[in-house]
């Protein structure tokens, strides 16, 4: 079967969700792949077609549109986001006394996953080698921080309570009583921001009487390829937008049913002339489960799809640094890669 | 091509014996698909490129084999080169439309929802 002008166009923009399969997932427009098409790079059709819209924004997440691009490109910012942004995070756990029932490593593990509110612009990376057993670390590359608490008993609960909050003093251990100790000039230079914990009520360890922890950290600026818990989102993540479209008209108790196989909002019932007609008001919501191709006789009515260039991005923080900062940092490690080889060729050339 | 002394490689270029400068296979060390698969779409976007992949060789070590071939024997290096500019390019752009939207953003205020 010859692809006709509509069915070209499917093909170069829409993944097409069917009832066994996904099928034109990959991006095909390349030069010389299309008669008649000009698929060369051309910049002022890309930045033509590119938009980006932010559709929600508060302190932690955010919801933004990008438009007119390819996937391989919004893959790599959101890989970025996930592994390649810089921030402190613990690394060195010295532990001087854990006389608790949480392990030395188990607790070392938890107090490294604890995300750090320090901006990572303002540190270096610590040079690793063989002074990493002489050095202890310097104000520029190190965050010190301190964990000291005991647990001890009440002496005004009373005789005959058994709720642990009232009889115990200091016995769940949370990530307020992370103290900041300043290394060398650090306290002039970051008078202002507080350094610690985003949270202060990350739960780190229960005590009883008696126990106690005795803890020196180390913090140091790394990227979430290294260890996850650089990782400066909670999670960064992508979908395509997409696209439903009603082959024919479909009205009355058949309405309903369709309208029952999408999310909710996706579809609505207009009243034409007293019988309920379906209308497709929002396929954005839809989470295309493809419910709809479970019915034989609603299968054959609705064609679902994405639109390949449509993604629609989800970015969660950990809180170390506002969603919006994240994205622009991770655009700007894409630039840096891409000096990086040029840098190099430039170099490799001139030999 | 590799860096001199202590200093570690960055980027290779491996060429086959007796082809000419358009088939090249480069190493790129510490990198994965992130830059791979985006500069693999730039480079396919040029129409003097015959053949454009990457191959991660083994998953324990960080480094691609991009392999490019040209029509017309057009050194190899220079559709890299204008990949790299242009993806770049491509990342400025964005960049700006974003900061952009943001400021928009911010001044109607609607999105703090």
């Amino acid at each position: 079967m010859a692809a006709r002008m509509e069915n070209v166009e499917e093909i170069r923009n829409r993944v097409i969700l069917g009832e066994f399969g996904v099928t034109n997932v990959h991006t095909t427009d390349f030069p010389g792949n299309y008669p008649g098409y000009d698929d060369t790079w051309n910049v002022e059709k890309f930045q033509k077609n590119f938009r980006i819209d932010v559709v929600h924004l508060d302190e932690n997440s955010m919801e933004f549109d990008m438009v007119g691009i390819d996937a391989a490109i919004a893959n790599a910012f959101r890989r970025i986001l996930l592994a390649e942004v810089p921030t402190m995070a613990t690394e060195k756990v010295f532990i001087y006394s854990n006389t608790s029932i949480v392990q030395d490593e188990v607790l070392a593990h938890r107090l490294g996953l604890i995300p750090i509110k320090a901006d990572p612009h303002l540190f270096e990376y610590r040079n690793t080698g063989e002074e990493s057993a002489e050095e202890e670390g310097s104000e520029i590359d190190t965050i010190q921080l301190q964990l000291k608490i005991k647990c001890s008993r009440n002496p005004r609960a009373s005789k005959d309570s058994s709720d642990p909050r009232e009889l115990y003093l200091n016995h769940m251990v949370y990530s307020k009583d992370i103290k900041w100790v300043p290394i060398g000039n650090q306290a002039d230079v970051f008078a202002d921001c507080c350094i610690g914990p985003v949270h202060d009520d990350i739960l780190i360890a229960q005590l009883r009487p008696g126990q106690e922890l005795d803890i020196v950290m180390h913090c140091v600026k790394g990227i979430g390829k290294d260890h996850a818990k650089f990782s400066p989102v909670a999670t960064a993540s992508y979908r395509l937008l997409p696209e439903i479209t009603l082959l024919e008209v479909v009205e009355g108790e058949k309405a309903e049913r369709l309208k029952q196989c999408f999310s909710r909002g996706v579809i609505d019932l207009e009243d034409i002339n007293g019988t309920k007609v379906a209308k497709v008001v929002n396929s954005r919501l839809d989470t295309c489960s493809r419910e709809v191709l479970r019915h034989s006789d609603l299968k054959n009515v609705v064609k679902l799809g994405r639109v390949r260039d449509h993604f629609i991005f989800t970015v969660e923080s950990t809180g170390i640094l506002p969603p919006d900062v994240l994205v622009t940092e991770a655009i700007k490690v894409l630039v840096a890669k891409c000096q990086r080889f040029l840098n190099e060729l430039d170099s490799t050339a001139m030999e | 091509m590799a860096g001199e002394g202590e200093k570690k490689a960055v980027l290779e270029m491996v060429q086959a014996d007796g082809a000419d400068e358009g088939c090249v296979t480069f190493v790129l060390h510490d990198e994965d698909h992130t830059l791979g698969n985006s500069l693999r779409y730039m480079i396919m976007k040029n129409a003097d490129v015959e053949f454009c992949g990457y191959t991660i060789t083994h998953p324990s070590e960080s480094k691609i084999n991009f392999r490019i071939q040209t029509r017309g024997g057009i050194p190899a290096a220079e559709p890299l080169r204008r990949g790299l500019n242009e993806l770049s390019d491509v990342c400025q752009h964005v960049l700006n439309t974003f900061q952009v939207s943001m400021c928009d953003c911010s001044v109607h205020n609607m999105c703090l929802t």
